[in-house]
């Protein structure tokens, strides 16, 4: 794939926006896990700071989340760095700017497809654990947390999906993707046509990869469906 | 079985739901290898006195001792008693064995998995002890042979037989039972009555809540008729079943013969 010398560029741009969305997924899912405990918990506080985190998130635009970190972010930053008394410029690379926003995003919808999925799973769940005398986290961690996964794992491939396409956003504060890399390649060759096709099928094949590595998932964490073992 | 040494002491156990109240000062003492069958009509608070047993609900009011260990309280803010101490509570647990009507067995793990999950995690067991001590187990529920199959794959017999096996993993000094044959369908109730029993002829000291009047005539040492969160006559099986000197016993075994 030469693309009049270009081709390089565009498969540096994929691996960008692979790091991009992998790292986004990362983080996002910490988000999300912390926000469902946080709406299911005793805690009035924790409860209110997690819906107002999801309303506040699912009610703007994903653009506005990218520039207002990007920007926003190094302002807030050299603010209150200043307020130690540090006074140098203090920049977020657009790739921090670009995880930091497409993970606030992802786990707010994530926090909804986590908190839908504990609540699925049966309080004789959690009280079978317990009586045997294992503790509140050991059967967190080893009983509740395999099934809420189990279950929550076609909604997260739902919105990794849409968290990878997102990832272009990020090119207008200038990270070098896939979206940025093609617009930089038909500025020297005018040919938008080609440069915006080869994009779409890069992005097809992300896509296409995401869907068979959601199924494979979903096996691989639902044994039982496959019946016996061994 | 009263110069045995006491396995369960419960003294003057409480619980109220708001101001519902569903246990009102209920104490009973179950020796080693005694069976106590505890009947009473629905909402008579037998679940609710099983599962303050091993805190599963928190009573208001109340003492629990299981062998010569009491289990530490103290009052929370909403006025029921909790664990004092963790610790003990999860230690505590882990000498109660607790049987469900629903059977609770963890999807995601095989049969095996799911009997030696705790010895491994609570009892801290080395692994290959667990397997051989579960597969032991197995064959004496009659499950050898499903000891790689998911619980999904299991009719509710089976299933409830595995239950007890995981349940007999920990080696507990006490089983409670709430009611481990009502969610099965009919033909499958004497397969686990028939594993509950060998437990009771093994001496094993248990707790079943039921309402299989046949069984509990056969295998307990002592029957309480619970009503309104109260025993309403305690003795044993000849008594409550045949003479019963209170009045709703009498009506509930016309009932339920
Ligand atoms: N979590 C709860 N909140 C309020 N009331 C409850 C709760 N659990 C049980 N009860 C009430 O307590 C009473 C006894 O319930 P239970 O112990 O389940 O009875 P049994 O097992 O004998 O049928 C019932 O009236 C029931 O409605
Ligand atoms: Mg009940």
């Amino acid at each position: 794939m030469d693309l009049q010398g270009f081709g390089h560029l565009l498969i540096s741009g994929t691996w960008v926006t692979i790091q991009l969305a992998l790292s986004s997924l990362l983080v996002g899912l910490v988000f999300g896990l912390t926000g469902a405990a946080a709406k299911l918990s005793k805690n009035p506080i924790a409860r209110w700071l997690a819906t107002g985190y999801t309303t506040l998130v699912r009610g703007l635009p994903e653009l506005l989340l990218v520039l207002t970190i990007y920007f926003g972010g190094s302002q807030l930053l050299m603010w209150i760095a200043g307020s130690f008394g540090y006074t140098e410029y203090i920049e977020i690379g657009p790739f921090v700017a670009g995880v930091a926003a497409l993970s606030i995003a992802f786990g707010a919808y994530a926090t909804e497809v986590f908190r839908m999925a504990m609540m699925e799973i049966p309080q004789g769940q959690w009280e079978s654990g317990l009586a045997c005398g294992m503790s509140r986290s050991r059967t967190f961690f080893r009983i509740i947390l395999p099934q809420v996964w189990r279950l929550a794992i076609p909604g997260l491939g739902n919105l990794f999906q849409v968290l990878l396409k997102d990832t272009a956003l990020v090119s207008v504060v200038g990270l070098n993707d896939i979206m940025r890399q093609s617009q930089v390649a038909i500025s020297s060759t005018k040919e938008p046509f080609t440069f915006f096709m080869v994009a779409a099928c890069i992005y097809l094949l992300l896509t296409a990869a995401t869907t068979a590595f959601t199924m494979f998932m979903e096996r691989a964490a639902n044994p039982a469906a496959r019946g016996n073992r061994g | 079985m009263a110069n045995a040494p006491t396995a369960l002491e419960l003294k003057d156990i409480h619980k109220s739901y708001g101001d519902l109240a569903v246990l009102k000062g209920v104490s009973l003492t179950a020796y080693d290898g005694d069976v106590i069958s505890i009947l009473g009509s629905s909402g008579s608070g037998k679940s609710t006195l099983l599962r303050c047993i091993n805190l599963l609900e928190n009573p208001s009011r109340g003492e629990i001792i299981v062998g010569d260990e009491s289990l530490e309280l103290k009052p929370a803010k909403d006025g029921n008693l909790v664990a004092a101490n963790r610790k003990q509570l999860e230690q505590m647990r882990s000498r109660i064995g607790f049987v469900f009507q629903n059977f609770n067995l963890w999807p995601h793990k095989t049969i095996l998995e799911n009997i030696i999950e705790a010895p491994i995690q609570v009892l801290k067991q080395p692994k290959a002890e667990a397997i051989a001590r579960a597969e032991q187990l197995l064959e004496k529920v009659g499950l050898a042979d499903k000891r790689n199959a998911y619980p999904d794959n299991l009719s509710g017999g089976q299933k409830q037989r595995v239950a007890i096996a995981r349940t007999l993993a920990m080696d507990p000094q006490v089983l409670l039972f709430d009611e481990p044959t009502s969610a099965l369908d009919p033909e499958l109730v004497n397969e686990v009555l028939a594993v509950m029993k060998e437990l009771a002829e093994e001496g094993r000291t248990m707790l079943i809540v039921t309402h299989e009047m046949r069984f509990a005539k056969d295998v307990s040492s002592q029957v309480i008729f619970l009503h309104q969160g109260q025993i309403e006559e305690m003795g044993p099986p000849d008594q409550v079943f045949n003479h019963p000197k209170s009045k709703r016993v009498q009506e509930f075994m016309a009932s339920h013969s």
